[in-house]
């Protein structure tokens, strides 16, 4: 299991500066929920976990960020294999240009995963997760494709993100046709397919509908036991209702954080209150 | 209140005088074409090459710059896909940082504005300078020197608009620049890049000035890269020119064949890129 640890984090976009020396620990196989007010920097940490940040103009990160114990801004960091280990869920889905059964292949496919692996992948996640029905051997299989352990392996993760029964009559149709609440769970599956230890949504379901919605916090309530998560999120009730920790950002300050037991019933810092009693939103 | 409806009004009336006016004239052009090309029109005009006096109204046709307008447009169309697809890609922030992306696009802006007659009179000194004549392959690369700007700028548009995000979440997997781009900037961009060569292969095909030196003249189909090529553009030039009125139709009729072959690649390429977009992302 990888451990997050942030020392004397500090983001800036050219001279602005959007986190200001963030030093946390975020705890392994639970979910953690980093809440704020909109523009106090959620999105930027999130993203730093996995230098998606890298893709920005004019950024500068400065601190470290430990997975593992390495530090990922090392120069030497191998960035490629960070998101493999770091999955990531936007705020609003985005299918890649392909089809259904295409999206879920494609990271296992660029990190060259061959029959072998993707065999003891699968073996290790059913000894946590055993979604039912999974036979291996579907008759229908062998139609679709001759690759018989990608078939198994998209067929896996769609039944791990909870929708392998609303597609798999049409996996090869275009993945742009599934409803939006469809497709952030094929984002999920998507993610999960490369095998990440930790998994980055930003506000997952703040395009969804609320049944959509419901289903996407199910998943990782389900899933919190294999994979450590981090969810950013600005509704309050989301994050009571799934946060085992809660990190609270106001004005890109890490202003508390802890179990979000504790943190929901004796918040010690008076910005949290006022967050948390809706006076600051 | 009132002022807001008459400007409405206004506003849209311009709207359709401008597209009346602009369908008008292509009607107009369409008509003319027909009327006074339509009669000599014949599968001799098509699939014959002229005949000894043959400009002065006697028998053949124009095979040969029916074939040389093809040849012509479409090699100038791969070999500018060839280099145009890449630089649009490469002007993408990951590859290029802004600065060299601006002076790239002011290049091609400058290169796309400037008169086709300039390219044939480069290509000309260009040939002159190899010791090449008049010959399919100098046409070829001067035409694609022509369509260059116009693809690569239009497909660059294109790939530019894309959402941001698209890509983040192919690079959030792991993926390099190389499969974000060819994986799925390439997909999502396809309609836009059959649009783009479209628009090249219209403008070269149909273009004299840039060929009137380089790819030359000749009443015989090319049996080599290196033979001189006839077009059509300069088929209806010739034609055009004569003081007989049967070449005379002739030469509408030529440019009709020119308008059809035109139609006929770009619904073509259009249903052909229909097929492969539909996985494209709304």
């Amino acid at each position: 299991m990888p451990h997050i640890s942030l020392s004397n984090l500090t983001i800036s976009y050219g001279e602005h500066r959007v986190l200001r020396d963030v030093t946390v620990d975020i705890p392994d196989g639970q979910i953690t929920a980093i809440i704020g007010p909109s523009g106090c920097g959620k999105t930027t940490l999130l993203k730093t976990l996995n230098r998606l940040v890298d893709l920005y103009d004019d950024i500068r990160v400065e601190g470290e960020v430990r997975i593992d114990g390495a530090n990922i801004y090392d120069p030497q960091a191998d960035v490629l294999a960070l998101r493999k280990k770091v999955g990531f869920l936007s705020q609003k889905p985005y299918p890649l240009p392909m089809s259904i059964y295409d999206n879920v292949s494609f990271g296992p496919k660029i990190h060259r995963m061959d029959g072998r692996q993707i065999l003891d992948q699968i073996g290790q996640l059913q000894k946590h997760f055993a979604p039912g029905g999974l036979s291996g051997t579907g008759e229908g299989r062998s139609r679709i494709s001759n690759d018989r352990e990608m078939d198994l392996l998209v067929e896996y993760y769609l039944r791990l993100a909870g929708l392998w029964e609303e597609v798999r009559d049409r996996l090869h149709a275009p993945a742009a046709h599934l409803s939006i609440g469809q497709q952030q769970r094929l984002a999920l599956a998507r993610a999960l397919a490369v095998e990440p230890e930790v998994i980055l949504a930003d506000e997952p379901t703040s395009a969804l509908d609320p049944i959509s919605a419901k289903l996407i916090e199910g998943q990782f309530r389900i899933l919190k036991d294999r994979y450590t998560i981090v969810v950013v999120t600005h509704i309050l009730r989301q994050a009571r209702r799934i946060a085992d920790y809660v990190i609270f950002l106001y004005l890109g300050e890490l202003v508390e954080h802890g179990p979000a037991d504790f943190f929901f019933r004796n918040p010690q810092d008076e910005r949290t209150r006022a967050y948390i009693s809706g006076e600051i939103s | 209140m009132r002022r807001r409806k008459v400007e409405e009004t206004v506003l849209k009336g311009l709207m359709i005088a401008s597209l009346g006016l602009v369908l008008a004239s292509l009607a107009g052009i369409l008509l003319v074409v027909i009327h006074r090309g339509i009669s000599s029109l014949s599968l001799a005009m098509i699939f014959m090459v002229p005949e000894g006096g043959y400009y002065l109204g006697q028998g053949g046709g124009i095979a040969n710059a029916i074939v040389g307008s093809i040849l012509l447009a479409f090699g100038a169309c791969l070999l500018s896909s060839l280099v145009g697809l890449p630089i649009a890609f490469a002007l993408q922030r990951e590859y290029l940082g802004p600065r060299l992306a601006r002076i790239t696009r002011l290049s091609l802006d400058i290169l796309w504005g400037t008169p086709s007659i300039v390219y044939g009179a480069f290509g000309f000194v260009v040939m002159v300078y190899f010791g090449l004549t008049a010959s399919l392959l100098a046409g070829v690369l001067t035409l694609s020197l022509l369509m260059l700007p116009i693809m690569t700028r239009s497909i660059e548009e294109i790939v530019r608009m894309m959402p941001q995000e698209l890509k983040e979440t192919s690079y959030a997997l792991g993926a390099t620049r190389i499969e974000t781009t060819l994986a799925v900037t390439y997909r999502q961009a396809l309609p836009g890049i059959v649009t783009g060569v479209l628009l090249a292969f219209g403008r070269g095909i149909g273009d004299t000035a840039s060929i009137l030196f380089t790819a030359g003249y000749t009443d015989y189909l090319p049996r080599s890269l290196l033979d001189p090529v006839a077009s059509l553009p300069l088929a209806v030039f010739f034609q055009i020119a004569t003081p007989i009125p049967e070449v005379q139709q002739r030469a509408y009729a030529a440019a009709l064949i020119l308008l059809v072959i035109v139609l006929v690649v770009s619904l073509g390429s259009r249903l052909i890129g229909r097929r492969y977009s539909r996985n494209v992302i709304k």
